[in-house]
């Protein structure tokens, strides 16, 4: 039996010990007629040998991202230097628990300590916590809190640049409350229009930057425009991009999230990642998730301890300002590894490569017979919209002989944009010969697309 | 040389660790951002070479304990071993180095694997609805009230908004309710530490949306009434819930499905052997019946002629809570632990947890007040009730476990119990693991007599001794201050 390393005679004493003299009578708390008298129709065990065989055919039924591929949408495959992996794999952090007893757990804590500052770096911001589920929790969790911070008003207004999985999320956590969401549209610019709907009744407008469409919003005005009307301005921004754009906090947001799988993680099929929450050192008493503090013990040596507990479920049970318990610790800690490594820098030029990259691809598939890129050649970070010749999935599949892994088809999110519109991404793992090669297939697509 | 600096007192500009290679592409032409959408100051990040970096992240882990190098006793929390090969089959390309919008004919390895690990959670509870989509146990909670909510909806039941909850129950559990819109009433316990049935007799009606039960509770015992208290919970219209942090005290030996549970979420970082990792991730799966299932959240993982996809679409469903289909890493590990285990695995790992608990428990009542002095499931509860008259509480015992090399039990919890001491070792520790413990607690509570500051002033083998919390609090210092003046 795995990883039970009791013998039988070890069993024995142990039975003895309690009193009872078989395994099936340690369960005697059990009403008899609940007890099973046979095994789960659960397949028989495998050796670790049987295992691994299985583990590697199955894996093998998958596509890794490895040969190229364009797909982003929230999840960006970047490079991740290995010192990632070596630290983040030590026993000593995967095998600890939630640190709960300070003395024994200095090592996550600081670390959490030095997390939150380079977040709160990263946003502009003063704090930010030690991490949400992911990005789009951390943006549902950043409603709910300015719902607490303005009383009274029942409006989330909620951009449609907003990544579908974060607004599908609101829906699901909001439909039982007070609270109403209403979508601001995109303009013909694929840039926020939020008109009028910031009004006396908002009290919250959140927005994304770059948006689901690649489009670089106008922070400013958006936060500007939500402040004036005495709504919580919230802004989802991609961590990466922050190596070169202008962050949340200086553009006068008052929390920020975002998705922290891009912070040195594979996408891993959508998770585990970890989300980001930036705010003012004013509103951390209504913050939801963990948050480090530093103090000192009694000879005055510093130390660090989770703090401002009376907020969390623990202790406010019904009343805390969110229900988070277990977070996504350990893929956070990659994302501090992930910073520290880059430094401000690293992070910048991973942005500009980044940038230069989906610049160079744009330049040449906007060129191409019958493609168009409906936003604009300028405007975006790392991903842009393509309106095709033939439908999204069509030219996906051109892609996927290629030998590489096409874009997102946007009619699923974005039914407005067509059957033809392709989001498309890149980052500094993008290589030249893979865009060349994407340029090549689309433009054979193009030749042998019927003339309208 | 000071070991305790933070990263940015190490910091020294110029340095850093990641390093990219020439671009191969022209440089990134910045006078096509829009206006204003450079960043004006660069993040203070920490400028760090890479052997620097190695050593503060070292040094950092060796002031951690974890059950890598520790007994973890932590009641409530499961930290048995976690197989290092489930970690290595996560970290296969094939299975971390993918994206969840692919062709699903490019994905069938992850979403064959997610229908097993459905599966196979689905007859250990007995509850055939099964989703991996939520986060962690709470959102798991949630979710399931949030099918409640749609299920009372679809039948037009209105006011059913109150959710009955056991003192004893975790913070999440009433969190989750309010989070739900939903109002918690709490059911108070009776003199065994079981479910007080004339409470939930005198607050269970017609405005009872569910019944949120851990069982085993979090007094390590099984709810031996739990048939009754699922009939009067059905018999009001209500539908019952369980807590399943406790899964693994019973898993192959009984089924919640059995006991009435409609439905119920489980902690793979806890049962299911995922890591802790300081906090995180977890995973939160939620079983329910078939007649509820179809409000599950989406994606749903669906079987078709031309393979398994995800359907994002399902029209009863509540939606999503997250990103993508599920904390799929988790997933991989969860499904490796299982595959190993197999059916008879399963109830191995049940017996042998339970074994653990009773065998510590004998051994420490009579030292210590062990409140609900009968057979536990897999953790059980002590107090330090014998230890006042000294002038010890349950942190003292805990800190100074600490200086024994353990990690404590969980203290002060669950909250009807004073001085909480509540321990769970495990199945995956051994008899002589568990004699040495005993002999420390032992020598603990000789000390509580002999010697209680000993036992006040501990931990003074950590790198901190006790700190000072309320400090923490009253002078909040959250972040390293980068801009100095």
């Amino acid at each position: 039996m795995p990883w039970i390393q009791n013998t039988d005679a070890d069993r024995a004493e142990m039975l003895s010990a309690i009193g009872v003299r078989s395994m099936e009578d340690l369960f005697e708390g059990i009403p008899a007629e609940l007890r099973l008298s046979e095994l789960l129709p659960i397949d028989a065990g495998l050796s670790e040998d049987e295992l691994r065989r299985e583990m590697a055919e199955l894996s093998s039924w998958n596509s890794t991202l490895e040969g190229g591929s364009f797909l982003g949408a929230g999840l960006y495959r970047h490079f991740v230097p290995n010192v990632v992996d070596s630290l983040q794999n030590r026993h000593e952090f995967v095998t600890a628990y939630t640190p709960y007893q300070p003395e024994g757990s200095q090592g996550t804590l600081t670390a959490f300590f030095e997390f939150q500052t380079m977040v709160a770096e990263l946003y502009g911001l003063e704090v930010a916590n030690a991490s949400m589920y992911d990005g789009c929790s951390a943006a549902v969790e950043a409603v709910i809190m300015a719902s607490n911070m303005v009383r009274k008003r029942d409006k989330v207004v909620v951009s449609r640049g907003v990544h579908p999985h974060t607004r599908r999320s609101l829906e699901t956590y909001l439909r039982w409350t007070e609270l109403e969401v209403v979508e601001a549209p995109l303009g013909a610019d694929g840039r926020t229009d939020l008109g009028s709907l910031a009004d006396d009744r908002t009290c919250a407008v959140l927005v994304q930057s770059p948006n689901t469409l690649g489009v670089i919003e106008d922070g400013k005005a958006l936060a500007t425009t939500a402040k004036d009307a005495g709504a919580v301005a919230i802004c989802s921004a991609y961590p990466t991009s922050l190596g070169l754009l202008e962050s949340p906090g200086a553009q006068g947001f008052d929390i920020a999230v975002g998705e922290g799988q891009c912070l040195g993680t594979p996408p891993c099929f959508g998770g585990p990642s970890f989300g980001l929450f930036a705010c003012a050192q004013k509103d951390v008493r209504r913050m939801p998730g963990r948050i480090v503090g530093q103090t000192v013990d009694e000879q005055g040596r510093r130390g660090f301890a989770l703090t401002f507990q009376t907020r969390e479920q623990h202790i406010r049970r019904a009343k805390a300002t969110s229900n988070i318990c277990t977070n996504n610790a350990l893929i956070a800690l990659r994302g501090a590894i992930y910073m520290a490594a880059a430094g401000p820098e690293g992070l910048a030029e991973v942005a500009r490569h980044s940038l230069a990259k989906a610049q160079y691809a744009a330049a040449q598939l906007g060129g191409l017979e019958g493609y168009s890129l409906p936003f604009g050649d300028s405007g975006f970070f790392n991903e842009f919209v393509l309106r095709c010749p033939v439908p999204a999935a069509e030219v996906n599949k051109a892609i996927d002989r290629s030998g590489m892994i096409g874009g997102l088809a946007l009619a699923r999110w974005y039914p407005e944009l067509g059957e033809d519109a392709l989001l498309l991404a890149f980052t500094e793992t993008t290589t030249r010969a893979q865009i060349d090669r994407l340029v090549n297939t689309l433009a054979t697509l193009s030749s042998a697309a019927p003339v309208a | 040389m000071n070991k305790d600096t933070l990263l940015f007192e190490k910091s020294r500009p110029g340095n850093r660790t990641l390093r990219l290679g020439k671009l191969d592409v022209p440089e990134a032409d910045l006078s096509k951002l829009p206006a204003g959408a450079l960043r004006s100051t660069p993040p203070a990040l920490p400028e760090i070479g890479e052997l620097d970096l190695l050593r503060h992240y070292v040094l950092l882990s060796k002031k951690n304990i974890s059950i890598a190098d520790s007994f973890y006793p932590l009641g409530s929390c499961t930290m048995k071993y976690n197989p290092v090969t489930n970690d290595a089959m996560a970290a296969l390309p094939g299975m971390a180095d993918i994206h969840p919008e692919v062709d699903p004919g490019r994905a069938q390895g992850a979403l064959r694997l997610m229908k097993s690990l459905e599966r196979g959670l689905g007859a250990i509870t007995g509850l055939p609805g099964v989703t991996l989509h939520p986060a962690a146990g709470a959102q798991g909670e949630l979710s399931a009230l949030l099918v409640a909510n749609a299920h009372f909806a679809k039948l037009g039941q209105t006011g059913r908004n109150k959710v009955l909850i056991p003192d004893s129950a975790h913070g999440t559990n009433p969190a989750s309710a309010a989070t739900a819109g939903l109002t918690a009433v709490e059911i108070k316990s009776g003199e065994d530490g079981l479910v007080d049935l004339a409470d939930l007799e005198a607050k269970v009606g017609d405005d009872t949306a569910v019944l949120m039960i851990t069982n085993p509770s979090t007094l390590g015992l099984f709810e031996t009434n739990i048939q009754r208290i699922s009939e009067l919970v059905h018999a009001a219209g209500g539908l019952v819930y369980m807590d399943g942090a406790n899964l693994n005290a019973i898993m192959g030996v009984a089924r919640p499905a059995d006991f009435g549970v409609d439905m119920m979420h489980i902690n793979l970082h806890k049962t299911f052997s995922t890591p802790h990792g300081g906090g995180g991730p977890g995973a939160g799966p939620i079983c329910v019946t078939q007649e509820l299932a179809c409000f599950l959240p989406a994606p749903w993982v669906v079987e078709e002629d031309e393979g398994l996809r995800l359907d994002y679409e399902a029209p009863d469903s509540i939606g999503m809570l997250r990103g993508w289909p599920g904390n799929f890493g988790v997933l991989v590990r969860a499904y490796s632990y299982l595959r190993r285990l197999g059916a008879e695995g399963v109830r191995r790992v049940a017996e042998n947890a339970v074994l653990n608990a009773n065998y510590l428990r004998v051994k420490l009542n009579g030292t210590y007040h062990v409140p609900f002095d009968r057979m536990c499931m897999h953790e059980f509860v002590c107090n330090t009730r014998k230890q006042k008259e000294h002038g010890i509480h349950a942190i003292d015992v805990a800190k100074r476990l600490i200086d024994l090399g353990y990690h404590p039990m969980t203290i002060y919890f669950p909250l009807v119990v004073s001085e909480a001491m509540m321990i769970e070792p495990t199945e995956t520790e051994t008899k002589a693991t568990l004699d040495a413990f005993v002999e420390d607690m032992l020598l603990i509570a000789e000390e509580a007599q002999d010697d209680p500051d000993k036992l006040h002033a501990a931990p003074v083998t950590t790198p901190v001794g006790r700190l000072d919390e309320g400090r923490a609090v009253k002078q909040p210092i959250l972040r390293h201050a980068c801009h100095k003046g």
